[in-house]
C-alpha cells in the first residue's frame, strides 16, 4: 500500500523507517514508515490519539524514537539521522516547526518577529552585534508580502487576529527559509474566509518546500489535498490522493465516519 | 545607534551623572552643616545602600522583567559578592589588642593561628574584585546549567531558587562546616562579617572614602542602565523578550535558548555581586540573614512595584520601598511586613505596570475627566443668548 518513492526519480527529503515510540507502554507511534518527496505538500490526517503531535515531536527531534531511522536527506546528498540532533539544531538543517496554537513573540511587532526568526548565526556574539543588512529587510519583506501582513509590519503580534498570528507563524517559519516545513492544524479556530486564504497561501508554497499539514478540517483538507497520510494508532492506515483515502471503507470507519457521526 | 528611547531619557540619564557624581558628593564635602545644601555623612551613605539596592532591582528586571525567569536568589548573589568584598575587609582590620593577631576575631576566638586557606586568597584587593562578580557568577552557572538544562522553568525554577538562597543562608549562619572529619572555618556565622576597618588603605568610615564609594555605587547604577538600554535595542535583547513569550518557538527558530538563558543568569548574578561587594563597606557589615527568602522576596518587590521589563522601574522601586521601609520601621516597627505585603497585592491586582506605568494607566481617566469639562462647556454655551 505504502509507495516508497524511487530516489533517483523524485528525489526524498525525509524517510521515516520503522519507527517505534512509546509512553509508559502506550504505543503512540507503532512501527511507522512514512516518506516524503522533495517539493510535496502532504497531508496528514488521523482521529485524536492517531499520533499526529507525536510524529512532528519525531522529526522535529523533540522526543526520541524507541526503535527505527528518521533520515532527512540534505540537497547534496547528505543524510542525517534526526534522531541524533539537538532540538535548537534542526531549524538550522531546515526544518520548521508550526504549533497547534499560534505561538508568536506577543510583544514583539510583526516585523521583529520575522527578524528573529530569519536564517542566519544563532550564537551568542552575533545576536549581540547583529546588524540588520539590505537583504535580511528584503527577505523579512517578500515574507510580509507571502502572507499579507505588510500593512501589520508594525503592529505588536500580540494585538492580532487569531488568523493573523497563524500566518505570522507560517511567515517565521518562511524566514528560516525550511526545506521542511512541518504545520501543525493551521486552520484550527480560523473563519472560513481565513481558512480559505490559508488553503491558498499553502499551495502557493508547494513546490518550493515540501510540506507536511496536519489537519482535523476535513473541507480544508479538500481544498488542500494532494497525498494524503491517514495515522490510526500510532500507524499508517492508507496513504494515496484524497479521493482515494476518503472513499476507503477502512478510513471512514475509524476517522471519517466517526467524525460525520459526530455531526 | 540611540539606546535612548527619548530626548527626555536622555537628559534625565545626564542630569542624574550630574547630580550623582558631582552635586551630592560635593554638597556633602562642602555644604556648611546644617544647611539645606549639606548633605550629611548618615544621608550620603544612607544613599549609597539604596542605589546598591537599585542595582540589584535592575539585577533582577534583566531576568524577570525581560527575560520572564522569576529568580528568588536575587539577594543571594547580591550577598555572595557582600561576602567576598567583606572577606578582603575582615582581613584588614590590622593587630586587634586582646589577641595579637591580624586575624578576624571569630577565628581567634576559635583558637584559629593562621588564615585558611580559602581565606587568604582575599587579603589581595585585584583578586577580591574579581571574586565579587566571578563568585556569585560561578553559583548561577551552575545552579543555571543544571536547571537550564534539565528544561526546569516557570514556578518550579523559582521554587529552587528558593531553596538555594535557603541552603546557602543555612551554610552561612554556621560558625563551622565538618567535612571529611575536618573542620573548616566558615565566614563569622551569625554575626557575619562587621567591623571593618580598612579600604585599600583609607579609613573605611573617613568621610572621602564614603564619599568614593557612594561615587563607585552611582557609577555602577549608570553603568548597568547603560548596559540594558543597549542590551535591549540588540537582537539578543529581543531573543531575551521573545523567550519571555514563548520559549518553545525561540528553540525551534533554531537559537539554544539554554546558553541564552545561562549568560543572562549569570551575568544578572554578576550584577547582583558587584552591587553587593559596594553595599558592605558603606553599611559597615553582612551576615546571613541577607540571605533570608525574604530578602530575595523583597527585591521582587521592588521591581514589580517600579515596573518589571522597564528600564527606569527597578531603580524607582528599590528606592521607594526601601524610603517607606526606613520610615515604618521607625515610627511602626510590628507592622513593616503587612505593609510590605500590602503594596505586592496592590501592585498585582491594579499597577500591572508598576509605577512607571501608572501615568499611562490613568491617561484614560485623566482624559475623561478633561472631556467632560470641556462637553460641559460646549453644551452650556449654545443655550446662552
Amino acid at each position: 500500500m505504502i509507495r516508497i518513492p524511487d530516489k533517483k526519480h523524485t528525489p526524498l527529503v525525509l524517510s521515516v523507517d520503522g519507527v517505534t515510540k512509546s509512553f509508559d507502554g502506550f504505543k503512540a507511534i507503532n512501527d511507522l514508515n512514512f516518506y516524503l518527496s522533495e517539493g510535496e505538500l502532504r497531508t496528514v490526517i488521523g482521529p485524536n490519539g492517531a499520533g499526529k503531535s507525536t510524529f512532528m515531536d519525531l522529526i522535529t527531534a523533540r522526543t526520541k524514537p524507541d526503535a527505527g531511522r528518521i533520515v532527512y536527506h540534505k540537497e547534496n546528498g547528505e543524510d542525517v539521522d534526526l534522531t541524533r540532533v539537538r532540538e535548537h539544531d534542526v531549524s538550522q538543517l531546515g526544518i520548521g516547526r508550526k504549533f497547534q496554537n499560534p505561538t508568536v513573540y506577543r510583544s514583539h511587532t510583526v516585523y521583529d518577529n520575522l527578524k528573529l526568526s530569519l536564517s542566519g548565526k544563532r550564537t551568542l556574539l552575533s545576536s549581540l552585534f547583529y546588524r540588520e543588512s539590505n537583504s535580511d529587510r528584503e527577505k523579512i519583506h517578500e515574507v510580509l508580502n507571502t502572507v499579507r501582513l505588510s500593512e501589520f509590519k508594525d503592529s505588536l503580534a500580540g494585538a492580532l487576529s487569531h488568523g493573523q498570528k497563524q500566518w505570522l507563524e507560517i511567515g517565521m517559519l518562511l524566514a528560516q527559509d525550511p526545506k521542511i516545513m512541518l504545520v501543525d492544524e493551521p486552520a484550527a479556530g480560523m473563519s472560513d474566509e481565513e481558512t480559505d486564504r490559508t488553503g491558498e497561501l499553502l499551495l502557493s508554497l508547494e513546490g518550493k518546500h515540501s510540506l507536511i499539514v496536519i489537519e482535523h478540517d476535513m473541507e480544508f483538507v479538500r481544498q488542500i489535498a494532494r497525498r494524503v497520510t491517514v495515522l490510526h494508532q500510532g500507524h499508517v492506515l492508507k496513504e494515496g490522493e484524497f479521493s482515494f483515502v476518503k472513499s476507503d471503507p477502512e478510513v471512514i470507519e475509524v476517522y471519517l465516519g466517526r467524525q460525520t457521526r459526530n455531526h | 545607534m540611540n539606546i535612548f528611547d527619548s530626548k527626555l531619557e536622555f537628559r534625565g540619564f545626564i542630569g542624574a551623572v550630574i547630580v550623582l557624581i558631582l552635586v551630592i558628593p560635593l554638597l556633602n564635602a562642602f555644604g556648611s552643616e546644617g544647611s539645606l545644601f549639606h548633605v550629611s555623612a548618615f544621608e550620603l551613605s544612607l544613599w549609597g545602600k539604596y542605589i546598591t539596592y537599585a542595582v540589584l532591582a535592575m539585577s533582577l528586571n534583566i531576568l524577570w522583567g525581560y527575560t520572564g525567569l522569576l529568580c528568588l536568589c536575587q539577594s543571594l548573589f547580591f550577598a555572595l559578592g557582600a561576602y567576598a568584598f567583606g572577606m578582603y575587609l575582615m582581613l584588614h582590620v590590622g593587630v586587634d589588642s586582646v589577641y595579637n593577631t591580624s586575624l578576624p576575631d571569630f577565628m581567634d576566638f576559635q583558637g584559629y593561628t593562621e588564615l585558611p586557606f580559602y581565606w587568604a586568597p582575599f587579603e589581595s584587593i585585584s583578586f577580591t574584585v574579581v571574586a565579587v562578580f566571578l563568585i556569585p557568577g560561578f553559583v548561577a552557572f551552575i545552579f543555571g546549567y543544571l536547571a537550564f538544562s534539565s528544561r526546569i522553568k516557570g514556578v518550579y525554577f523559582s521554587i529552587l531558587t528558593q531553596a538555594l538562597t535557603y541552603a546557602l543562608m543555612l551554610l552561612f549562619f554556621k560558625n563551622n562546616l565538618e567535612l571529611f572529619g575536618r573542620s573548616f572555618i566558615l565566614f563569622g556565622g551569625n554575626n557575619g562579617l562587621t567591623d571593618f576597618k580598612e579600604i585599600m588603605g583609607a579609613d573605611v568610615n573617613a568621610a572621602s572614602t564614603q564619599r568614593w564609594l557612594f561615587i563607585s555605587s552611582s557609577l555602577l547604577m549608570l553603568g548597568v542602565y547603560l548596559l540594558i538600554a543597549w542590551l535591549i535595542t540588540t537582537k539578543f535583547g529581543k531573543i531575551q523578550q521573545a523567550i519571555r513569550d514563548s520559549e518553545n518557538r525561540v528553540r525551534f527558530s533554531g537559537y539554544s535558548t539554554t546558553s541564552y538563558k545561562m549568560l543572562i543568569f549569570v551575568g544578572s548574578a554578576m550584577i547582583a555581586g558587584l552591587a553587593g561587594a559596594l553595599y558592605v563597606p558603606q553599611v559597615g557589615g553582612i551576615n546571613a540573614n541577607e540571605m533570608t527568602p525574604a530578602k530575595s522576596l523583597d527585591v521582587v518587590v521592588w521591581v514589580a512595584l517600579g515596573g518589571r521589563g522597564t528600564k527606569f522601574g527597578p531603580i524607582l522601586g528599590a528606592i521607594v520601598v526601601s524610603i517607606i521601609k526606613s520610615y515604618t520601621t521607625r515610627a511602626y516597627p510590628d507592622s513593616w511586613l503587612i505593609i510590605l505585603g500590602l503594596i505586592f497585592v496592590l501592585v498585582v491586582l491594579f499597577m500591572p505596570n508598576g509605577l512607571v506605568g501608572l501615568p499611562k494607566q490613568l491617561k484614560p481617566w485623566i482624559d475623561r475627566i478633561k472631556n467632560r469639562g470641556s462637553k460641559v462647556v460646549e453644551a452650556t454655551s449654545p443655550s446662552a443668548p
